[in-house]
């Protein structure tokens, strides 16, 4: 009677045994001493090892030029972010409820589906100027279709037999809302925004890069310029811990959240 | 409150395009506070009647009258709880304006204590149904809509719901629709039974019970049973049923 969506990793997946633990470890020292190597074949020119970026790192954030970078995108990423899940939710709730919505939206989210970033990004850049709200239209733009096509697809998996229970027992609309559409829709709108929030990650930067004069993005074009490539690596390895950290200690516990009802399989 | 029905086509298409009728000629009256039963074989259309009547659906031929304001509860053929709301949740929800004591007590009746913060994916069936009974009464409705509320559950069990659904029906006077296809939970519960025809579901006799539920014995019970016995005969689609 209700499909979950086949892009949502269940909750209990996310598990958090000594084990897994130490598998993660592994994996990353591994990861650091293949780095390690490899800059020892390539030369530090090219790539430079491990404490050459850190020392970069410790470099930008004494300065305070990293933090200043990472929070500019990070705010840029939430914003754009938050747009796009808002009416992106809102756009697919109507395209899934009313068939008029639907095929009025469909040409439009076949189009945005189908538009390359860099095209979204260079266009919004050319028609508002080189602004703030130019890089985050076109960030949320790039996100939208997504997530409405997402919530499209939660919004027309709803089980009506709920709905008339709501209607036989007269809730209101907003607490029908809440309690019997919204559950429904949440692994949806979740699975949209870890969906959404990877994109944004990558697109941030381009939009950085192209007409922005702060930001990781804007640092790493500098960098790229100047061939400064512990500096590259410094920001750009920032940026994944911090988007790590972010999926770990927010989006992965909403995800654990939302289907916390379900009954645990055995 | 009183209920009128008179449904004079109910038909649906199915996927072929072809239409059916489901109900056709489907009149009765019941007075305030009265319980009526349906009995009729599967299929016959009694779950489509009672969405018609809820307000479920406006798609048919005919009149359903009732007070507007009159508040329902109703009790579906499956136990439609919502899944990610824990047991009183649920019934809260549909019954926001009941008080804990109404409460409580209702749960206590309907032995439901012990299950409050579960969610429904924990509990059996038939605790399920016993939750979906729960929210029902607890809107303290003026009407009451039961769909074989007793269905799948072992006898001893449906024999203990269906007291409980008795000393609820008595202590509330609500005016009540119950259907089944047990004529025993017919005659045990019901002021008026209707016997219902197979597809389309038409009326084939009605049967006042005028001793108190309370009051009902062995024997009259077994007279009321025969004399159902005899009138369904004329109709061989019931002979399963029946
Ligand atoms: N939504 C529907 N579309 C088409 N046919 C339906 C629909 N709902 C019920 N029916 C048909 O109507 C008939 C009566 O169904 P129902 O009222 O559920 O029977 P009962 O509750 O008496 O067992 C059945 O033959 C069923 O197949
Ligand atoms: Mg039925």
């Amino acid at each position: 009677m209700w499909a979950r969506p086949k892009t949502l990793t269940p909750a209990h997946s996310i598990v958090r045994s000594p084990k897994t633990e130490m598998f993660r470890f592994l994996s990353f020292t591994t990861f650091l001493a293949t780095w390690w190597i490899a800059a020892l074949f390539a030369g530090g020119e090219k790539l430079p090892p491990p404490p050459a970026v850190l020392a970069a790192i410790v470099e930008a954030a004494n300065s305070g030029a990293l933090f200043l970078n990472l929070g500019v995108t990070l705010a840029r990423v939430a914003l754009a972010f938050t747009l796009a899940m808002t009416l992106g939710t809102a756009i697919g709730y109507l395209m899934g409820r009313i068939r008029l919505a639907d095929r009025v939206g469909d040409p439009w989210l076949i189009l945005l589906l189908n538009l390359p970033a860099l095209v979204v990004i260079v266009l919004a850049y050319i028609w508002a100027g080189l602004t703030e709200v130019a890089a985050i239209a076109a960030i949320a733009i790039n996100k939208l279709p997504t997530a409405v096509v997402t919530v499209r697809e939660g919004t027309r998996a709803l089980d009506t037999t709920l709905d008339e229970m709501a209607r036989v027992f007269a809730m209101p609309r907003w607490r029908a809302f809440r309690h019997v559409i919204l559950p429904q829709l949440a692994p949806y709108i979740a699975a949209a925004a870890r969906s959404g929030l990877s994109l944004v990650w990558k697109i941030v930067l381009v939009a950085e890069l192209l007409g922005r004069p702060n930001g990781v993005g804007f640092e790493i074009g500098v960098a790229f310029q100047l061939f400064d490539i512990p500096r590259l690596l410094a920001y750009a390895l920032s940026f994944v811990a911090v988007v790590l950290i972010i999926e770990t200690v927010l989006v992965q516990p909403f995800e654990a959240r939302v289907s916390r009802w379900r009954p645990r399989a055995a | 409150m009183q209920l009128e029905v008179e449904i004079a086509r109910k038909a649906f298409t199915n996927a072929a395009g072809e239409r059916h009728d489901v109900l056709v000629d489907l009149k009765f009256v019941l007075g305030a506070g009265e319980v009526g039963v349906f009995v009729g074989p599967s299929g016959c259309g009694k779950s489509t009647m009672l969405k018609i009547i809820a307000g479920l659906d406006q798609d048919y031929q005919g009149r359903v009258v009732r007070p507007a304001d009159a508040r329902i509860g109703m009790v579906f053929q499956e136990p439609r709880l919502l899944p990610w709301r824990s047991v009183e949740e649920n019934v809260r929800l549909a019954a926001p304006r009941a008080d804990d004591v109404a409460l409580s007590a209702l749960f206590t009746v309907l032995e439901l204590n012990a299950h409050r913060s579960h969610f429904p994916g924990e509990l059996s069936l038939g605790l399920a149904r016993r939750v979906a009974l729960a929210r029902a009464f607890a809107v303290e409705p003026g009407f009451l809509i039961l769909d074989e509320p007793l269905t799948s559950l072992d006898d001893a069990l449906a024999m203990r719901l269906r007291d409980q659904i008795a000393t609820l029906v008595d202590s509330q006077s609500v005016t009540t629709l119950l259907v089944t296809h047990d004529v025993d939970d017919a005659i045990r519960l019901g002021d008026r039974v209707f016997l219902l025809s197979s597809r389309p579901a038409r009326i084939l006799a009605e049967l006042p019970i005028r001793t108190p539920r309370k009051a009902r014995g062995e024997a009259e019970i077994a007279a009321i049973k025969a004399e159902i016995a005899r009138r369904t005969n004329g109709d061989s689609a019931n002979g399963d049923a029946l």
